[in-house]
């Protein structure tokens, strides 16, 4: 899994390729987390058009990102789900509670 | 002979109403680092069963999720420790209809499991953890923890055709 940060504007877009899984998804965690706490971004995109597979301590990472970034007043969204994605976050019962989109695009211009 | 292989319980075996062909085993250590191994085992084989791209996925997430629970918490996070899988193939006929699936068993030499304190967790709670029972429960037809003897055995079952209807993710379901 490989994670890595870019600017547009005034937003941090995380881009994550590979596979979340227990081995890896702290480090998710960590860079959610320096983004909307550390550094006090105020929209954070996770890319995750690349993501093959994303298990349910992945999920956990994007739940504290979706909390941190509610007590920092930011906002979190993400794109490019593909289909196991949309449905663990379903079976979770989270997928309405985080803004998704399905591109780039649509995340820039929500 | 693995340890774990000696230590297999019977029942582990035992016949049903569903003919079961042995497929696949599987042996590792308890390292998050092969859970992709794991997953990409499965999925050729799921695939070559019949098993649609959605049914594929929700068995591999079942699986990948159950693994994981015994790393964690079997294990206390161990990385060195045996876990076994085996994938058996399910067939059976009735009404004229055949009803084929997959079986899969994973064992574990973990403490025995205290089957009170693994109740998944309310889901309108938002807050990380907690998740990993409802994904394998959503995602599998049949979900069974057992002690058999000293080992942990977790029996996971889906179905290629189900009478009960849709087997997709279980979103709306009480759990």
């Amino acid at each position: 899994m490989k994670i890595s940060a870019r600017k547009v504007d005034q937003a941090t877009i995380l881009d994550v390729s590979g596979n979340i899984d227990m081995s890896n998804s702290p480090e998710v965690r960590r860079a959610l987390l320096r983004e909307l706490r550390e550094k006090g971004v105020t929209r954070v995109a996770l890319n995750l058009t690349s993501v093959n597979y994303i298990d349910s301590s992945g999920v956990a990472s994007l739940v504290e990102g979706l909390k941190a970034s509610r007590e920092t007043g930011s906002r979190f969204v993400l794109f490019g789900l593909n289909d196991s994605a949309r449905e663990v976050l379903k079976i979770s019962r989270l997928l309405k509670l985080f803004e998704v989109y399905d591109d780039e695009a649509q995340a820039m211009a929500s | 002979m693995t340890p774990i292989e000696a230590k297999q319980p019977r029942d582990a075996k035992k016949a049903s109403k569903f003919s079961r062909a042995f497929l696949l085993k599987l042996e590792l250590r308890s390292h998050p680092e092969l859970l992709c191994v794991v997953r990409g085992a499965l999925e050729p084989l799921m695939e070559t069963i019949g098993f649609s791209a959605e049914h594929n996925r929700a068995i591999i997430r079942a699986v990948d999720e159950a693994v994981s629970n015994i790393m964690r918490h079997s294990y206390q996070g161990r990385p060195d420790q045996p876990i076994e899988l085996y994938c058996n193939r399910l067939q059976h006929s009735a009404n004229g209809e055949k009803e084929e699936g997959i079986e899969i068993l994973l064992f574990d030499c973990g403490p025995a499991v205290d089957t009170t304190k693994i109740q998944p967790r309310p889901l309108d709670e938002i807050r990380p953890g907690g998740l990993g029972l409802h994904i394998i429960r959503g995602s599998m037809d049949t979900v069974e923890y057992k002690r058999a003897g000293r080992l942990n055995r977790l029996r996971l079952v889906k179905f290629t055709r189900l009478s009960k209807g849709d087997c997709g993710p279980a979103e709306e379901k009480s759990s």
